[in-house]
């Protein structure tokens, strides 16, 4: 019996949220005196893991998981999970993961349990808490089945270090053609931009910036922070920015280090969807705009005049701190 | 073409969430309840496909007779007929058998759920069909073509997007991209009137057991009030983000 975490690569390198399920899986392992096994589809040098508490490492090299499939991913977990007689299997919630989580867990008779923000209240019974209705509250839920799949939410779980090493062993999945009734065309990709996903930063507008053509500020500030840009749904039903940028309840969810709402007055379903971000700051010329109630720090002010000058202070800031 | 159509029933995007009965139960007091977003993308998809290509659209939701107001909607929009399990949509694995049943039996080629429900954010439902019947599957699901029995689709992926090809029977995890907010349709005086008219069936759940059970919940603890710095002082504003919150 070991705890299963699948550890998500992109072009042979690790995303940092396989560090992050390493290091919650060890805390749970530790706990209840188990080991970690990773698994890891195509990935390049797999020893980086050991330093986040993974103790075991099956390797697969696979020609025909070059694109990611769920259907194909979730049967090479699945069989990663009956060799190791993994009773809790973690992914994270990368749209990936999301995608070939349910899968798992029909395959593997478990119960699943999506945004998970914390360690198990208890493992037995086996409780977590996630996030539920849009981040406007937490569910505690119990796992009743032997086996468990949990999928960790977003920056909800820091990384831990430990001094381990993982053992790497190569691992050879049976994937079948049926596994591929869904086949990839083409992949569209941003290259160099910051992704929401990926973002410690978002940097985000709303109407109050009156126009497209307002963006490059916002642009260079997320530049400056590294951060990704996103809008608020207004923004994106006008057409100002496209979609792929809308956060909020009906768009992508944020849970970021450090969210910076510009011009965003904070609609209840922009807040919902951005509320788990650990640091929300907020810039608007109206003073009793909503956003100011759930933000960290505010400045009330004109985004045209506060933008420029923030970019100007910050990159004084980093030239000093670099 | 077959389409069946998920409906989860949800309270509205403004709802005040409050919980009753020890803090076991959501207090359904005052709520309005609506079609889960994602779900309503997928099914002005679907009534897009009974438009152009002829399909036969079905909504269909587990619950209880309290839901059947939102089924109704559906078929105001344009469905052609609805079906409600009568049960307590205890968990994601519970409602995905009762659905896979249904799917089974009426044969349907095409199957639209959103990609997650509003109120319990699982994001299970889909996929776990598509596990338990073995038909293709793409989530995020955010345009959709098909001709024959072969589909076309584009799925959001992190910092992009991805086309793929399939074939029918197709699961989809719906969302905005399906159609846009702009496409969506408000119930018209005469769709609300043959609503009236169309089936809407009530089958009893097929034995299955739930996996999981939502024990408790919990409100987030109330925040400390916002730090206002002011515009002519940004300095300080970098240097409570640097040493303070230590995010930058």
């Amino acid at each position: 019996m070991s705890i299963l975490i699948y550890a998500e690569s992109a072009e042979g390198k690790f995303k940092k949220v396989a560090f992050e399920l390493a290091s919650y899986a060890k805390k749970i392992a530790e706990s209840t005196g188990t080991t970690v096994t990773a698994l890891t589809i195509n990935a390049g040098d797999v020893s980086e893991l050991g330093k986040y508490g993974v103790d075991k490492v099956l390797k697969v090299n696979n020609d025909k998981l070059a694109n990611f499939t769920a259907k194909a991913y979730a049967d090479a977990i699945k069989q990663a999970a009956e060799k190791e007689g993994a009773k809790i299997v973690i992914l994270s919630s990368t749209t990936d993961s999301l995608y070939t989580a349910p899968l798992v867990a029909v395959s593997l008779n478990a119960g699943y349990a999506s945004n998970v923000v914390a360690l198990p209240l208890s493992t037995s019974p086996f409780q977590v808490k996630r996030n539920a209705f849009s981040n406007k509250a937490f569910n505690i839920t119990q796992i009743d089945t032997d086996v468990k799949v949990l999928a960790i939410g977003k920056n909800s779980f820091g990384l831990v270090e430990s001094n381990g090493a993982a053992a790497a062993e190569d691992f050879a999945p049976s994937i079948s053609d049926a596994d591929f009734g869904v086949k990839v065309q083409s992949v569209e990709k941003g290259s160099g931009k910051v992704t929401i996903a990926d973002a410690d930063v978002v940097v985000s507008g709303g109407r109050g910036l009156k126009g497209p053509e307002n963006w490059g500020m916002i642009e260079e500030l997320a530049a400056v922070l590294g951060a990704a840009t996103a809008c608020s749904k207004p923004v994106s039903d006008l057409g100002w920015r496209p979609h792929s940028e809308h956060v909020g309840q009906t768009g992508k969810p944020v849970a970021t280090n450090l969210y910076i709402a510009i011009g965003i007055s904070g609609a209840i379903q922009h807040i919902a969807g951005v509320n788990s971000s650990k640091v929300k700051v907020a810039i608007n010329s109206d003073p009793e705009a909503p956003f100011f109630k759930v933000a960290d720090y505010g400045v009330v002010g004109d985004a045209f005049q506060v933008v420029p000058a923030l970019i100007e202070k910050l990159k004084a800031f980093k030239a000093q701190n670099s | 073409m077959k389409i069946l159509v998920c409906i989860s029933h949800v309270p509205d995007t403004t709802s005040k969430i409050n919980f009753t009965n020890g803090d076991s139960e959501f207090d359904t007091n005052g709520v309005q309840y609506v079609i889960n977003p994602n779900d309503e993308f997928g099914l002005t998809r679907a009534i897009w496909f009974q438009e152009q290509q002829g399909a036969n659209v079905t909504v269909v939701n587990v619950g209880g007779p309290d839901t059947e107001p939102t089924l109704r909607k559906a078929l105001a929009i344009g469905a052609n007929e609805a079906i409600r399990i009568n049960a307590n949509p205890t968990d994601g694995l519970f409602v995905a058998k009762q659905l896979a049943e249904v799917i089974k039996t009426g044969g349907y080629d095409l199957v639209i759920a959103g990609k997650e429900s509003l109120d319990y954010n699982g994001g299970m439902v889909p996929g776990m069909i598509a596990g338990i019947l073995g038909s293709n599957f793409v989530n995020s699901c955010i345009d959709l073509k098909v001709d024959g029995t072969n589909a076309t689709a584009v799925r959001e992926i992190d910092g992009g997007k991805e086309t793929v090809t399939t074939t029918l029977p197709l699961i989809v995890g719906g969302q905005k991209g399906l159609v846009e907010e702009k496409d969506l349709r408000i119930p018209n005086m005469r769709g609300i009137m043959t609503a009236r008219t169309k089936a809407l069936q009530v089958l009893e759940p097929v034995g299955a057991d739930a996996a999981t059970k939502a024990v408790k919940f919990e409100k987030p603890a109330p925040k400390s009030a916002v730090k206002l710095v002011s515009p002519d002082n940004l300095d300080e504003l970098i240097s409570l983000l640097h040493n303070e919150a230590k995010v930058i």
